[in-house]
């Protein structure tokens, strides 16, 4: 089946390269007139923004604004929903990944994605983690595969709490490691990009600062796209800031701004409070 | 004050309410508990009235006697080759005659008693002796200890089922007058009156029946009884023995012609049964022969295996068949109008009574494309047509209960389809799968009515080697025993119904063992 990892094409860039010094605004991913469609109801209208690279940009905007659809065009997770058609340009690298030439099972092993609800599989830890470097044929050996589990497992401040009983099932862990392990698991890919889908909004509180670190953490390393309810969270971890009204983008830029200066009404008028 | 009572929650309103809203949730309650004691009272008088008419299947008397396996009559011409040995049957039906004869030599001197003194043993109940001395030769001019079984009447009569006989004891005889014609008189005995009075309780008054006197291995018959003197004939053993020993009058209401054994073949049996010649020991033979015409020679052998072969076709063919579909109606196929009219189809034909399924298969198996009669691969593929429905439809529900996160987790670490299908959602639904497929072949090891239709209710001797062979399956096996007239099937249909529903419970076991072995949370 398809173990083609990301490792065998040319543009392999495993978004942990030291060697790599994009400054922080270099864009990494570049959306142009993205619009989605589910069956003939059009949920997203014609969003062009551009993600930066090393930087974490949070997606705001009230109940059924189109900014999880929106989220899901970056990894092409709308291609397995019946009817969803997403039209316009997204460039990664230069490439278009909305082109149908693009296999979206490489492309998700480079945008990794970490879900509202932890899903973890009902598998061992070790397996949750391991299971996608081995489906991309990413190690060769027992002991590479340790080393992945073990680096994955780390980056997620994860490895502290679970290094000795990575045979239980992932399962057994509390909502808010659950949610670490997920995010472990999207890193053990070797991922560029991580979309997160409201990662804490099933979290209490202490479990949500730890993953607000983690976000900041991960962010040195990767693109992080994150959508998010909670405006104080946007406003802690992310450097960028897009607002969403009715599938429409409705201003974009710098987290600072966006929450002190507002340049268009209906996000002052969110941000407020004062509808959402 | 009054503004407080409005607002108070104990108002007579709301009391009647709450009255209203106890009494209709005890009266749900006791609908619930009446349902499930219903249901717990039939299942246990269906399991009371097989098990009780099953019981008497599970023994059977046998006549255990010591043989001289003469040379001359089981190996004529010194052939002692497997095949001629086995095919002589009547060599080693005279054995077990003679050796009869010996025992009751008073049964040689007509013809007719002779013959009757042959029919407690069958022709046939030797082949299992037969096969064994066939298979070692060696035993051939030795002496060895045989059981052949009764014929089903005798065994019927002795288990106590028919003809139903009452024993009184009437202790010892005391004087026993006989005359020169062979005639006895017994006089003033105690019990000579209990007798009287319980045979015309049990015969009305009419005296049509017969009343045979045993003491020791001595049987004889009553032939004019009064309360203080009864004229005797004998009909095995000696008077001395009759006078000496304890007597037993068993009381047969039924009239000698109207039973299917004589009063000297009880006479006999009684005897056997004293002498400790004939014996009542486990049935076996139940589970080790394959069908007969006679009772106490069948068994369910060849239709277990025939089931067996069947339910192999059967699950080879539908499970497979049931998962794969289901795995594509669930998680690939597109939703249209053709997928929608297939799920509807799936779902009727789900309903679809079982004997269409057997004329499909006799029509289309057995005519369009010739395979086999009888054979247990046709059974197998129209059964798996029967239950193919209830399996995709248990493995559907099953793949829809494994939550879509598990999915996407899969997709988003770049696993393809296949892959998140077959490493996450597969493993997940497997236990479901499997008790549906379980559940299905349960019902279709019980399904009669397409296997009659393809022919698989011939009588089969032979245990079938292959799903090719001839045979038949156990639900048909009984329905063609449970038709016999003789009384000796009743037991034996009961004892195959055991059989049939213990197949099921160890599938059903299965099923829970599986579940709770696979069955994984998330």
């Amino acid at each position: 089946m398809d173990t083609v990892g990301p490792a065998k094409t040319d543009l392999a860039l495993t978004g942990e390269g030291a060697d790599k010094t994009q400054a922080l605004t270099y864009p990494r991913i570049d959306c142009r007139n993205v619009s989605v469609y589910y069956d003939d109801k059009q949920a997203v209208f014609d969003v062009s923004l551009a993600i930066h690279d090393r930087a974490v940009t949070a997606l705001i905007g009230p109940s059924g604004c189109g900014k999880s659809t929106f989220l899901r065009c970056l990894n092409r997770m709308n291609d397995t929903i019946e009817g969803a058609k997403v039209t316009g340009d997204i460039f990664m690298e230069g490439e278009n990944i909305n082109s149908p030439d693009v296999d979206p099972v490489l492309l998700r092993s480079r945008v990794g994605m970490v879900f509202q609800k932890p899903n973890p599989f009902p598998k061992s830890i070790y397996d949750n983690i391991a299971y996608g470097p081995r489906i991309h044929g990413m190690v060769d050996s027992r002991e590479d595969l340790d080393a992945v589990v073990e680096k994955s497992l780390r980056r997620a401040g994860l490895w502290e709490e679970v290094k000795d009983r990575l045979t239980q099932p992932g399962t057994s862990l509390s909502g808010g490691q659950q949610q670490r392990l997920c995010i472990a698991r999207a890193i053990a890919v070797r991922p560029e990009v991580i979309l997160m889908d409201e990662p804490c909004s099933a979290l209490d509180p202490i479990a949500t600062a730890r993953i607000e670190e983690l976000i900041d953490e991960l962010r040195k390393r990767y693109c992080i796209v994150i959508v998010t309810h909670s405006m104080q969270q946007a406003a802690r971890v992310s450097q960028r800031t897009a607002f969403f009204h009715l599938g429409n983008l409705v201003e974009m830029g710098d987290t600072d701004q966006i929450f002190t200066n507002p340049r268009e009404r209906r996000t002052e008028d969110y941000i407020t409070g004062r509808f959402g | 004050m009054n503004k407080m009572s409005d607002s108070s929650l104990i108002t007579p309103k709301a009391l009647k309410h709450l009255k209203k809203r106890r009494a209709a949730d005890a009266r749900f309650r006791l609908y619930g508990i009446a349902a499930i004691v219903f249901a717990l009272s039939a299942l246990t008088l269906l399991v009371i009235a097989i098990g009780t008419r099953a019981y008497s299947a599970t023994t059977q008397y046998v006549l255990q006697t010591e043989i001289m396996l003469d040379a001359d009559l089981v190996a004529p011409e010194g052939e002692t080759s497997e095949a001629e040995i086995t095919r002589n049957i009547e060599g080693f039906y005279t054995l077990v005659r003679d050796k009869l004869f010996s025992e009751f030599p008073e049964s040689t001197q007509t013809q007719a008693s002779r013959q009757e003194l042959s029919e407690l043993v069958n022709r046939l109940a030797v082949l299992p002796l037969a096969k064994r001395v066939a298979t070692n030769p060696t035993l051939i001019g030795k002496t060895i200890q045989v059981r052949v079984p009764l014929s089903d009447d005798l065994d019927l009569y002795l288990k106590g089922g028919s003809p139903k006989d009452v024993t009184v004891r009437i202790g010892s005889a005391g004087k026993i007058e006989t005359d020169a014609e062979g005639k006895a008189r017994l006089s003033s005995t105690s019990g000579l009156s209990k007798v009287t009075s319980t045979r015309s309780l049990l015969e009305e008054g009419k005296a049509t029946g017969s009343v045979l006197l045993a003491g020791g291995e001595t049987v004889a018959r009553i032939d004019s009884l009064s309360p203080d003197a009864a004229e005797l004939t004998l009909l095995t053993g000696t008077f001395e023995q009759l006078a000496n020993e304890p007597l037993v009058a068993h009381i047969i209401p039924l009239p000698e012609a109207e039973r299917p054994i004589s009063d000297q073949q009880i006479a006999w049996a009684i005897a056997l049964k004293q002498a400790g010649n004939a014996r009542r020991v486990l049935h076996t033979s139940l589970v080790t022969h394959t069908d007969s015409t006679y009772p106490e020679l069948a068994g369910t052998l060849a239709a277990i295996v025939g089931s067996l072969l069947t339910m192999m076709v059967t699950a080879c063919v539908a499970i497979p068949m049931g998962i794969f579909a289901a795995v594509y109606l669930e998680e690939f196929a597109p939703r249209n109008r053709l997928t929608n009219l297939i799920e509807v189809n799936i779902n009727n034909l789900a309903a679809v009574p079982s004997i269409v399924f057997g004329l499909l298969g006799a029509s289309l198996l057995l005519g369009t494309f010739g395979l086999p009669r009888s054979a247990p691969i046709v059974g197998g593929l129209v059964l798996a047509l029967l239950i193919l429905p209830v399996v995709i439809i248990a493995s559907r529900a099953s793949l829809r209960s494994v939550p879509p996160s598990i999915r996407s987790g899969a997709l988003a670490v770049g696993a393809s389809r296949m892959q998140a299908v077959f490493h996450h959602v597969l493993p997940l639904a497997a236990p479901g799968m499997f008790t549906g497929a379980i559940l299905g072949m349960a019902r279709a090891l019980g399904e009669t009515a397409p296997l009659l239709l393809i022919g698989m209710v011939a009588f089969v001797a032979e245990v079938p080697k292959s799903a090719t062979d001839e045979a038949t399956a156990l639900p048909v096996l009984i329905y063609s025993w449970a038709s016999n007239a003789e009384r000796a099937w009743e037991p034996m249909t009961a004892a195959a119904i055991v059989i049939l529903l213990s197949l099921l419970v160890i599938m059903n076991v299965v099923v829970v063992f599986l579940r709770r072995r696979f069955e994984r949370r998330w």
